[in-house]
């Protein structure tokens, strides 16, 4: 049992480093483009600028606050 | 494919990257073998969007990191000299599960856009024998470039290693989950080479952005 509840921790942890990482804030971002993009696709909006915008914005916001928080 | 299996490879370790990448490969001849001409029945949006979204949340962690590494230590990193060199490199027993999944998504996908359009192809022409046979040799060329490249990339330094992989597979991501959206491109598979691009003019803003600040910089690398 102690074994398969090791495994389990080890393999959420794995997903989490996997997605989350040491920013969650880039995934949310990613994950808030994503369904913007697909809420605008599906209202037949242009929407394939979005995502770029958004991964060179939190790039930077990211970087930024690595750079000064430490 | 080949970018980012020789990427993840030379970046974490080959042994895992080249299981994940041989795992794609044999799943994809499973797929292939059991549906066959039904293949084009599958629905490859929700494929790409969850590979797309996955690609690019990794991928934006090695962008990250990528940046802020080469703007703290510049490209003068040789192999052997730069500290960081081995922090991406799986030292532990067993699977390096993220260099696994990682080259396993970006040869099943890939490896399945081959079939689709060998699949599209051989039905269109009636002909599967010739698409079959050149969906292989697409397939066998872009292996033989990946060999007879992974000994040049092993020689760039760790951390510009970590930024081209960080870019490519943010490149990739991008692309891939927000048309697993249905989002049309405007240039459609052309958009790539934008989005790439895009992603190196931001690197090179932010890196000299930080170069600026560079005492504080070598400790937040």
């Amino acid at each position: 049992m102690a074994r398969l509840w090791g495994w389990v921790v080890g393999f959420g942890r794995f997903w989490y480093d996997f997605i989350i990482g040491d920013d969650w804030t880039v995934a949310a971002a990613v994950l808030i483009g994503l369904i913007v993009t697909g809420i605008l696709n599906a209202n037949h909006v242009v929407s394939w600028w979005l995502m770029p915008i958004v991964v060179v914005v939190i790039t930077g916001v990211s970087v930024q606050r690595t750079s000064a928080g430490r | 494919m080949v970018t980012i299996v020789v990427g993840v490879g030379a970046t974490r370790g080959w042994r895992s990257t080249i299981i994940g990448a041989v795992s794609g490969f044999g799943v994809l001849a499973v797929i292939v073998v059991v549906l066959g001409a039904a293949l084009s029945q599958i629905p490859i949006g929700p494929l790409r969007l969850v590979v797309g979204f996955l690609l690019l949340v990794f991928g934006l962690q090695w962008f990250r990191k990528g940046i802020t590494r080469v703007a703290a230590r510049g490209l003068a990193g040789m192999p052997g000299e730069d500290p960081h060199e081995t922090a991406e490199q799986w030292t532990g027993p067993g699977i390096d599960w993220t260099a696994w999944l990682l080259a396993f998504k970006g040869v099943l996908l890939e490896g399945l856009e081959v079939a689709f359009i060998v699949v599209s192809f051989g039905a269109g022409a009636n002909n599967y024998g010739v698409a079959i046979i050149g969906g292989a040799s697409a397939i066998v060329i872009f292996l033989g470039i990946g060999f007879s490249i992974h000994r040049s990339v092993r020689r760039i330094p760790r951390s510009f290693l970590q930024l081209i992989v960080g870019t490519l597979l943010t490149t990739f991501g991008t692309f891939w989950s927000a048309e697993g959206l249905g989002v049309e491109w405007p240039a459609s598979d052309g958009t790539i080479v934008a989005l790439l691009l895009l992603n190196v003019a931001a690197a090179v803003t932010y890196i000299t952005l930080l170069r600026r600040r560079a005492p504080r910089l070598r400790e937040a690398a």
